[in-house]
C-alpha cells in the first residue's frame, strides 16, 4: 500500500497500467513491482517446477520470482523482472507460467507429487517404453518448461551498438561510485559512470540515512548536479555493465526510457575501472520461506523509502545481523505494525519500539496459501505463532563480485563478514570499492570509492586533489552466519527453480558433492537470476552436508552477462540485410533494368541470366545465351574477381614463389594462367597474372578466393620472403572489368577502341593498355568460355557506361549480355574448373595439372604436395561424364559407383562436382572426381543421387567436351 | 540400484532417503591394468565399454577436477551423423546407433531426442555440397532428405524468408539427428562404469607419465604414483599438455568455442537448425532455454571464455536468420577448450611409446562422438587393433597426407576447422 | 580484447585475425625432410601459458604481427611486426 509522505515519487504524476487484465494506477517512477505492491497485489508469479504462488522478494535485478511478460506482438518481451520494469502510461503486463490464471493454476498439482519430483528425478525414469520419450514424455516436459513465451512475431531490430572509450569506467552509482566518479571527474579524467537503475544513488535512495548532514537522496542530488556539469564525464542511467572481457573491454546494456524499446549495447574500452556494484541481500532457508510476503529486508525498506510503498500492513523481521533491525524502526516510523524481530544470535540489538526482539530465534514455518498470513517461530524463551502479512528476512549480504570473476577467478570467503569478496587483481585494471568489496558501511563505501579512484588516476598519471568525505553511517558489520532452519516442511533455496535444502542434501547423499555437480544435478542457480540470492546459502548447505568449510566447497563459475540481455540487443543491426555487407558491381543497375535475377556470390550480387521476351524459364535464357556466345558475342561483368597490382624488381620472383608455374619467363604484354597452392600442397586458388611492363604485374583470383589470396600474399611478402623487393595492393574495386566472348568479340572491340587490334598485335594471351573514347583501360585476351575472348578493364567510375555500351554493341551483332548460368555452362563445356572442383581438398594432380608444378623451383606447397598421400595414383581424378541418354538426369553432389556395384560407401568411387545442359553438345554434361579417373576414359559409371532419386549410367570422358584443341581461342 | 519409475515412487514415499551414491570415491590403487587420463565423456565411455564389451575392469579413470567437468559439461548437446568423408562417415554412423540404445544400456535417462537437424544452404554451390553430403549419409546407411525452400518453410516457418541477407535456398534434413542432455551422458557412463568395478578417481591430476625403454610404466599424480600397463590420454583440449608429460608433441592447437543459453521459454524451436552463411546453430533444451553457438574465437586459448566480437557475430546471425527470437534474453555464456587438428578430424591411435594411447582432436564436435569414441578406444586398448569404425583416425596421417579427413576443405590451419 | 598494432595503435580484436603459432614464420628449406615439415605445419607446443602467435591486421594496415600472449589469461605481452 502507498504510504503518503514517503518515497521519492511525485504523488501527482499518476500512471495507468494493466496487469493480468486488471487496470491499476501507479506513479511515474514506480516499478511494476512497487506499483503492484502499492495496490495491494502480492501474487506476481508461479515457480517453475511446482507452480507455487510467488511474490516479489527483491527490489532489483536479482529478482527470482516476479517475472512477467510485457507488451504484445513484435514488442512482446517475456521474463521481465517486475522490480526492473519501469511504469509507463498504458503498460500491459501479464504473469507467466500459469494456466488458467495466476490465482488458480492447474499445474500446481505438481506440488502435490513433489516427493516424486525431487532433484534429478528425470534422469531416473522416462526410459521405458523407448519410443515414449520422444512421443510423450518429452513433448509434455517441453510444454511445461520455460516461463515466458515469445510472440512468434519477428522482433524489431531497433537497438544500436556503440563503442565507448574512457580513462575510468565507474560501475555503479551508489555512494562508492559517486565518490569515485567525483574524484576522477574533478581531476579531468574521461569518465563513464554507469548504473543499472533509472536513478543513481544506490542504497542512499533505499535507506533512511543521512550523508553530510542532509538526507541521503538530497546529498545524491547535489553530487549528480556537479557530475552533470563536468564535460569530461558521461553519466549513463539504466545501463548495466554486463561483462568484463580481455584488455579492459566491458560490455554494457543501456535501456531506453520507460516504454521505449530501444536499447544500446556498449563495447567500452576503459583504461581503468572501479566496480561499485554494491551487495545483494540473501535470505535464510526455513520451512515455508517461499510464500508471497516473505521478502528481503532491504527490499522492504527500499520499497518504503524509494517508492513510498509498504509491502504489507504488518511486518516481522528475521535476521542474523544488526543492520536488518532498522527495517522494524523504519516500518514503524511509517505507521505500520511491527510484530517482532527474530534474531538468530544469542545477543541482538535492543528493540527501538513496542515490538519484542527474540534472540536465538528462528522461523519454523509459515501459513497462507496465496500470501503470507502467519509465521511460527521459536526463540530462547519458547515458541509462538504471529500473524503478519510481511516477513522481512536478512541472512546477510553477498557482495556483487560477479564482474571480478568473469575472467575465471573465484571469490574469497571471509568468515568475519560471512561473505565472499572479490579475489585480488583478478581482472587487470579493475578495482573494487564499497559493499562490492565487502566494505558494508556507507562511510566505508565513500572512502573506498575515493581511494580506488585515486589509485586508478595514479596508474593513469593523472593528478587529483583529495576529496572531502561527507559524514555518513559507519556502524560495524555485526553478523553471525546462519543458513538454514532444520525441521518439517520444505525450506527453499532457488525460488524460481524450486530447489530446497532437501534437494541439496539428496545431491550430497548421491555423491554429487562438488558444488558444480550439486548445481547441475539440482539446477540450483540455473534460473534467470543465476542464483544471485541463493547460491551462497545453497553452497553453505552443501558444505554442511558434506562436512567441509564454505571456503573448501567453493563457488561455481561466474559468467557474463550479469543480467540477461536480449538477443536483439547483442545482435543489433544484424537482422535483414544488415548481417553482412552487400557488394554491387558497376553493372548492377543495368542488370536489374534488364530483368536479370541477381544471385549471391559470396558478398557480391551477380546476374543469373538476362531473360528476353518469350523466355519463361531460366533454362531457355541460359541455352540462348550459351548459343549467343558461341555463335556471336556475349558480354558479362567479371569485376568481382580479385585483382592485385604487383610491382617491384622482385615481383617476378615473388610470383614464381606463390604460383606453381613460372612467371619470371612471362614477357611484358602477356598473360599466363597460374595455379596457387596452400602450403599443405592442396590447391588454394587459380587465376591469371598479366605482365603489364617489366616488374609490373596484375594478378587475378577467383571471386571467392580474393580475400584469402591477398592475405596469403601479405604473409609471404612480409614474413616468409621479406628479402624480396616489391609492393602490391588490391585493386579489385578500382577497375570494372567485362568479358567479351565469341567469334565477333574482336569485331565488337574494334568498334570501341581508339586503336583497333588484330591477331598480330593482340594474339591469344596478350595484354596491354588501350583507350576507348579517350578513357584509359586495359585489355587482356583471355578466355574462360573457350571462345575468342577478351576482358576489358576501365576505372570503375566508367564501368556502368561501358557495360551499357558493350551490351548495345553486342546486340547489334546478334549477341548481348550473359549471366552466371551461361557462364557456368560455357566453362563446363571446356572443362574449366571453379571452386566446385577446387574445394580445398584437391591437389594439382587431382585436377590434371600436376605438370604445372615447375620442377626446378620451390614454391608454396611444393614440398607437402609430394607427400605420399597427395601423390597417390588411386586418388580421385577430374574427369568429364556424359550420360548415355543425353537427357537423363544428372546432378552435382551425386556419387559414382561401378555399374552393378551396390550404392553403398564401401563401393563409392567419386562424386559429381558440376553439371549443366550443354546446348552446344545437346547433352547433359558433368565434371566429376573419379578414383583413377585418368585411366578410365571410355568406361561407364553409375551416377547415383539418392536424395533426388537419380540413377544414371554415364561414360567417362576427358574433362574438355568442346573444342579440345582450343582452335576457337586463337586467330 | 536400478532406476525406474517404481523406484522413484518407492523412494518418494519414504522421504527420498534411500537413494545411493551414483559412484564410489575409491582410494587409488597402486596399480591398474589400464589408466585412463581424463574423466570426461570420452574417458568415462571408454571405461564402461572396456568393462562391458571386453570384461576389463581393473581400470582407473583419473580426473583432475570433478567428473564431467570439461567440454562434456559445457557443450551445445548436438548429436548427429552427417559427416561425409570416409573415416568420419562410418564412425559417426556407429556412434548414432550407440546413442539410440544408450538409455537402455546405461539405465540412465540421457534424454536423447532425435528431433531432426536441418543444415540450411543459401546458394546453388552450397546446395551441391550438401547434396554430396546427404548422398554420402545415405550410402552410409543413414538418413537424409533434401528440402527445397518450401520444404524448409514447412519445418521452420519462423525463419526470416522475407528479407534476409542470405536467403534460404533449402536445407538438408537429418531426421535422426538431435540433442541429448550432456551432464546425464557423463553421469550415466560414470555410474555404469563404477557399478562394474571401474575406479573413478576425482581431484587427481596427472603430473607425470613414466616411460622406460620406450614403454609406459605408469603415471605420477597429485594423489600418488600409479603403475599401469596401458595409459590412455583422453583429455581433449589439454591433450597437448598431458602428452608433453611423455615428451610427445601433438598436431593439436587448443582454442576457445563460446556457447550461449537463453532464459527458459515455452517451445519455439523444435529442431536443431544450422545456418549456412555464418557458423551459427541453435536448438531448444527441454528446460526451455535456447542453446546456440557459432564459430571459434579463432585464437589459441585455454581460458574457457571468449570475447565480444564472436559473441556479437553469433547474435547478429540469429537476428538475420530468425528474428523471432530477438526478445529471448541471453542468460549465460561460456566456453570450452577445443582440441583442433590440421584437418578437423579426430585421432584415436597408439603413439610411438608402447602402451600409450591417444584419443583427441575432436575439435568442437566431441559430444556426439562420445559413445563411438569410447567404444573404439576400448577396442584399441583391449586388442591393440583399431576398431573398423575408427581405423582411419591415425596420428600419422598429417605426416603422410594419406587419409586426411578435411570436411571443411580449409587445409592445415588448425583453427579453420 | 585489444591489440596494439605497431602502425595503428591499440585496436579492437575484431580488426585482427589469428592464423597460428609463430613457428609458421620459420619456413623450412625444401630439403629439410618430412619430419621437419610435419613439425612446421602440424605439430605444436600448444602451451597453456605464454605463446607467440601470428596475427594479421586485416581490417587495418594489413601488417602481419607476432604477438606474445598468455593463452590462459589472454594477457598480451608484446606485439611486433612479423
Amino acid at each position: 500500500m502507498r504510504v503518503p509522505g514517503r518515497g521519492l515519487l511525485n504523488a501527482a504524476q499518476q500512471v495507468r497500467f494493466n496487469f493480468d487484465g486488471v487496470a491499476y494506477d501507479g506513479l511515474a517512477g514506480d516499478s511494476l513491482a512497487s506499483a503492484l505492491l502499492a495496490n495491494g497485489v502480492r501474487l506476481m508469479g508461479r515457480s517453475f517446477k511446482y507452480h507455487r504462488p510467488r511474490g516479489v522478494v527483491t527490489a532489483g535485478s536479482d529478482e527470482p520470482n516476479a517475472l512477467v511478460t510485457v507488451g504484445r506482438g513484435a514488442a512482446q518481451r517475456p521474463n521481465a523482472r517486475a522490480p526492473m520494469v519501469e511504469l509507463f502510461e498504458g503498460l500491459e503486463a501479464v504473469s507467466q507460467n500459469r494456466w488458467p490464471s495466476l490465482a488458480v493454476d492447474a499445474m500446481q498439482v505438481n506440488d502435490l507429487v513433489s516427493p516424486f519430483l525431487s532433484a534429478g528425478f528425470y534422469y531416473k525414469t522416462f526410459m521405458w517404453p523407448r519410443a515414449f520419450w520422444e512421443k510423450l514424455y518429452e513433448p509434455v516436459i517441453r510444454r511445461a518448461a520455460g516461463l515466458g513465451a515469445l510472440s512468434g512475431v519477428a522482433a524489431a531490430d531497433e537497438s544500436d551498438k556503440v563503442f565507448g572509450f574512457c580513462d575510468l569506467l565507474v560501475i555503479g552509482g551508489g555512494p562508492a561510485g559517486l565518490m569515485a566518479a567525483l574524484v576522477a571527474g574533478r581531476a579531468g579524467a574521461d569518465v563513464i559512470l554507469a548504473d543499472e537503475r533509472d536513478r543513481m544513488g544506490g542504497r542512499l535512495l533505499d535507506e533512511k540515512e543521512g550523508v553530510g548532514g542532509m538526507a541521503g537522496h538530497a546529498w545524491v542530488a547535489g553530487v549528480l548536479d556537479e557530475l552533470d556539469s563536468l564535460p569530461n564525464l558521461r553519466r549513463l542511467v539504466r545501463c548495466t555493465v554486463t561483462g568484463a572481457y580481455d584488455g579492459g573491454t566491458y560490455g554494457a546494456v543501456q535501456r531506453g526510457a520507460p516504454g521505449v524499446a530501444h536499447e544500446t549495447f556498449w563495447r567500452i574500452a576503459a583504461r581503468r575501472a572501479v566496480l561499485c556494484a554494491g551487495a545483494l541481500e540473501r535470505g535464510i532457508a526455513f520451512p515455508g520461506n517461499d510464500r508471497p510476503g516473505v521478502m528481503m529486508a532491504g527490499a522492504v525498506r527500499g520499497y518504503l523509502h524509494r517508492y513510498g510503498v509498504a509491502a504489507g500492513r504488518s511486518v516481522a523481521v528475521f535476521a542474523n545481523n544488526d543492520h536488518a533491525h532498522c527495517t522494524a524502526r523504519d516500518m514503524a516510523a511509517a505507521g505500520l505494525r511491527v510484530a517482532c524481530v527474530i534474531d538468530t544470535r544469542p545477543e541482538a540489538p535492543a528493540s527501538t519500539g513496542d515490538w519484542p526482539v527474540y534472540t536465538e530465534g528462528a522461523v519454523t514455518g509459515t501459513s497462507g496459501r496465496l500470501g503470507l498470513r502467519s509465521i511460527s517461530l521459536r526463540h530462547a524463551g519458547g515458541q509462538r505463532d504471529v500473524f503478519v502479512d510481511t516477513l522481512a528476512v536478512s541472512g546477510g549480504w553477498n557482495p556483487a563480485v560477479h564482474l571480478t570473476c568473469h575472467m575465471g577467478a573465484r571469490p574469497v570467503w571471509r568468515d568475519d563478514i560471512a561473505a565472499f569478496v572479490p579475489p585480488e587483481a583478478a581482472v587487470p585494471g579493475l578495482r573494487v570499492a564499497g559493499a562490492a568489496a565487502g566494505v558494508f558501511t556507507t562511510h566505508g563505501a565513500l572512502s573506498t570509492g575515493v581511494r580506488a579512484a585515486h589509485d586508478a588516476l595514479d596508474d593513469l598519471g593523472i593528478s587529483a586533489t583529495p576529496a572531502d568525505l561527507p559524514e555518513a553511517e559507519d556502524a560495524a558489520c555485526c553478523i553471525t552466519a546462519f543458513w538454514q532452519v532444520p525441521g518439517k516442511g520444505r525450506a527453499w533455496l532457488d525460488l524460481q527453480n524450486d530447489v530446497t535444502t532437501k534437494d541439496v542434501a539428496l545431491a550430497a547423499r548421491e555423491n554429487f558433492r562438488s558444488v558444480e555437480h550439486m548445481k547441475r544435478y539440482t539446477t540450483q542457480g540455473m534460473a534467470t537470476d543465476q542464483g544471485k540470492g541463493s547460491n551462497v546459502t545453497a553452497l553453505a548447505v552443501l558444505a554442511d552436508a558434506t562436512g567441509r568449510s564454505i571456503a573448501a566447497t567453493g563457488t561455481t563459475t561466474f559468467r557474463p552477462p550479469y543480467t540477461p540481455v536480449a538477443i536483439a540487443t547483442l545482435g543489433a543491426g544484424g537482422s535483414g540485410v544488415g548481417f553482412a555487407p552487400q557488394r554491387f558491381t558497376t553493372s548492377h543497375a543495368a542488370s536489374i533494368a534488364m530483368g536479370a535475377p541477381m544471385v549471391e556470390a559470396g558478398l557480391w550480387y551477380r546476374p543469373g541470366y538476362f531473360p528476353r521476351r518469350g523466355e519463361t524459364t531460366w533454362r531457355q535464357s541460359c541455352d540462348r545465351e550459351v548459343a549467343m556466345v558461341r555463335g556471336a558475342v556475349g558480354v558479362t561483368d567479371v569485376s568481382t574477381l580479385g585483382k592485385i597490382d604487383i610491382q617491384g624488381p622482385d615481383a617476378a620472383a615473388f610470383l614464381d614463389f606463390v604460383y606453381t608455374n613460372r612467371f619470371s619467363t612471362l614477357p611484358p604484354g602477356r598473360v599466363r594462367y597460374g595455379l596457387m597452392l596452400r602450403e599443405d600442397g592442396h590447391v588454394m586458388d587459380d587465376g591469371t597474372s598479366a605482365c603489364l611492363s617489366p616488374g609490373h604485374y596484375l594478378m587475378t583470383t577467383t571471386t571467392a578466393g580474393a580475400a584469402a589470396v591477398i592475405k596469403h600474399l601479405d604473409f609471404v611478402a612480409q614474413v616468409l620472403r621479406s628479402d624480396l623487393n616489391l609492393r602490391f595492393t588490391s585493386v579489385t574495386e578500382h577497375w570494372a572489368q567485362f568479358a567479351i566472348a565469341g567469334p565477333k568479340a574482336r569485331h565488337l572491340l574494334n568498334t570501341l577502341l581508339d586503336d583497333p587490334i588484330d591477331n598480330a598485335t593482340f594474339p591469344f594471351m596478350a595484354c596491354g593498355a588501350v583507350t576507348l573514347a579517350g578513357v584509359k583501360g586495359r585489355l587482356f585476351r583471355i578466355s574462360f568460355s573457350g571462345e575468342h575472348a577478351y576482358e576489358i578493364a576501365v576505372p570503375a567510375r566508367h564501368g556502368a557506361a561501358l557495360f551499357r555500351l558493350l551490351v548495345a554493341q553486342a546486340e547489334t551483332l546478334g549477341g548481348g549480355a550473359y549471366g552466371m548460368e551461361a557462364l557456368n555452362v560455357l566453362r563446363l563445356e571446356k572443362g574449366h574448373i571453379t571452386h566446385a572442383e577446387i574445394d580445398g581438398r584437391s591437389t594439382a594432380g587431382d585436377i590434371g595439372m600436376a605438370r604445372m608444378l615447375a620442377p626446378q623451383k620451390d614454391c608454396i606447397g611444393k614440398v607437402m604436395a609430394a607427400r605420399p598421400g597427395l601423390s597417390d595414383p588411386a586418388r580421385p581424378r577430374l574427369v568429364g561424364l556424359r550420360p548415355l541418354d543425353p537427357t537423363a538426369p544428372v546432378s552435382a553432389g551425386a556419387h559414382l559407383f561401378a555399374p552393378g556395384a551396390a550404392a553403398v560407401r564401401e563401393y563409392d568411387e567419386g562424386y559429381v562436382t558440376s553439371v549443366g545442359w550443354s546446348a552446344t553438345l545437346n547433352s547433359n554434361l558433368c565434371l566429376a572426381f573419379l578414383t583413377r579417373g585418368a585411366d578410365r576414359i571410355g568406361e561407364q559409371v553409375r551416377l547415383v543421387d539418392a536424395l533426388r532419386g537419380h540413377d544414371t549410367l554415364c561414360s567417362v570422358t576427358d574433362p574438355v567436351a568442346h573444342d579440345p584443341k582450343g582452335e576457337r581461342l586463337r586467330g | 540400484m536400478r532406476y525406474n519409475a517404481l523406484r522413484l515412487l518407492k523412494e518418494g514415499l519414504t522421504g527420498n532417503r534411500g537413494w545411493v551414491p551414483v559412484w564410489r570415491d575409491p582410494v587409488p590403487q597402486a596399480a591398474y591394468d589400464i589408466v585412463i587420463i581424463g574423466g570426461g565423456g570420452h574417458g568415462l565411455a571408454t571405461a564402461w565399454y572396456l568393462a562391458r564389451e571386453h570384461g576389463i575392469t581393473n581400470v582407473a579413470v583419473l580426473e583432475r577436477g570433478y567428473l564431467g567437468g570439461g567440454n562434456i559439461g559445457r557443450n551445445t548437446t548436438i548429436v548427429r551423423a552427417n559427416y561425409f568423408l570416409p573415416g568420419n562417415a562410418e564412425f559417426y554412423s556407429h556412434s548414432l546407433k550407440l546413442w539410440e540404445g544408450l538409455e537402455a544400456d546405461l539405465n540412465y535417462n540421457v534424454m536423447h531426442s532425435q528431433r531432426g537437424l536441418i543444415n540450411l544452404f543459401h546458394s546453388d554451390g552450397q546446395r551441391d555440397a550438401f547434396v554430396r553430403r546427404g548422398n554420402a549419409m545415405i550410402a552410409q546407411g543413414d538418413d537424409a532428405v533434401l528440402l527445397d525452400r518450401d520444404g524448409v518453410r514447412r519445418h521452420l516457418p519462423y525463419l526470416d524468408f522475407d528479407n534476409p541477407r542470405f536467403p534460404v535456398y533449402g536445407g538438408l534434413l537429418h531426421p535422426r539427428g538431435g540433442t541429448a542432455r550432456h551432464d546425464a551422458v557423463a553421469w550415466g557412463y560414470a555410474r555404469a562404469a563404477d557399478r562394474r568395478g571401474v575406479d573413478l578417481i576425482q581431484q587427481c591430476e596427472v603430473t607425470g607419465i613414466d616411460v622406460q625403454g620406450g614403454r609406459v610404466t605408469g603415471v605420477q599424480t597429485t594423489r600418488g604414483a600409479i603403475r599401469a600397463k596401458k595409459v590412455a590420454i583422453v583429455t581433449a583440449g589439454r591433450s597437448g599438455q598431458v602428452a608433453a608429460l611423455a615428451g610427445l608433441r601433438l598436431p593439436i592447437e587448443s582454442h576457445v568455442l563460446q556457447a550461449f543459453v537463453t532464459e527458459g521459454l515455452k517451445p519455439v524451436i523444435d529442431h536443431v537448425v544450422s545456418f549456412g552463411m555464418g557458423h551459427f546453430y541453435i536448438s531448444q533444451s527441454d528446460k526451455g532455454g535456447l542453446v546456440f553457438g557459432g564459430d571459434l574465437d579463432f585464437y589459441a586459448s585455454y581460458a574457457q571464455r571468449g570475447n565480444l566480437p564472436m559473441m556479437e557475430h553469433v547474435m547478429e546471425a540469429a537476428m538475420t536468420l530468425m528474428p523471432v527470437i530477438g526478445h529471448a534474453n541471453v542468460l549465460r555464456s561460456w566456453g570450452g577448450i577445443m582440441d583442433m587438428t590440421p584437418d578437423g578430424s579426430p585421432i584415436i591411435d597408439r603413439t610411438d611409446i608402447d602402451g600409450l594411447y591417444l584419443d583427441c582432436g575432436w575439435c568442437y564436435g566431441g559430444f556426439k562422438a562420445v559413445p563411438a569414441s569410447g567404444f573404439a578406444l576400448a577396442h584399441l586398448l583391449a586388442t591393440d587393433r583399431p576398431h573398423e569404425t575408427a581405423a582411419r583416425f591415425r596420428l600419422d596421417r598429417f605426416r603422410t597426407g594419406a587419409g586426411l579427413m578435411d570436411e571443411e576443405g580449409t587445409g592445415a590451419q588448425h583453427n579453420l576447422h | 580484447m585489444r591489440l596494439t598494432c605497431p602502425f595503428c595503435g591499440a585496436r579492437d580484436l575484431r580488426e585482427f585475425s589469428y592464423t597460428g603459432a609463430a613457428v609458421l614464420c620459420d619456413r623450412p628449406a625444401p630439403d629439410a625432410g618430412a619430419d621437419v615439415w610435419d613439425s612446421y605445419l602440424h605439430l605444436r607446443d600448444n602451451p597453456a601459458g605464454v605463446t607467440r602467435d601470428l596475427w594479421y591486421h586485416g581490417a587495418g594496415c594489413c601488417a602481419w604481427l607476432v604477438v606474445e600472449r598468455d593463452t590462459v589469461s589472454h594477457a598480451v605481452l608484446s606485439v611486433v611486426l612479423g
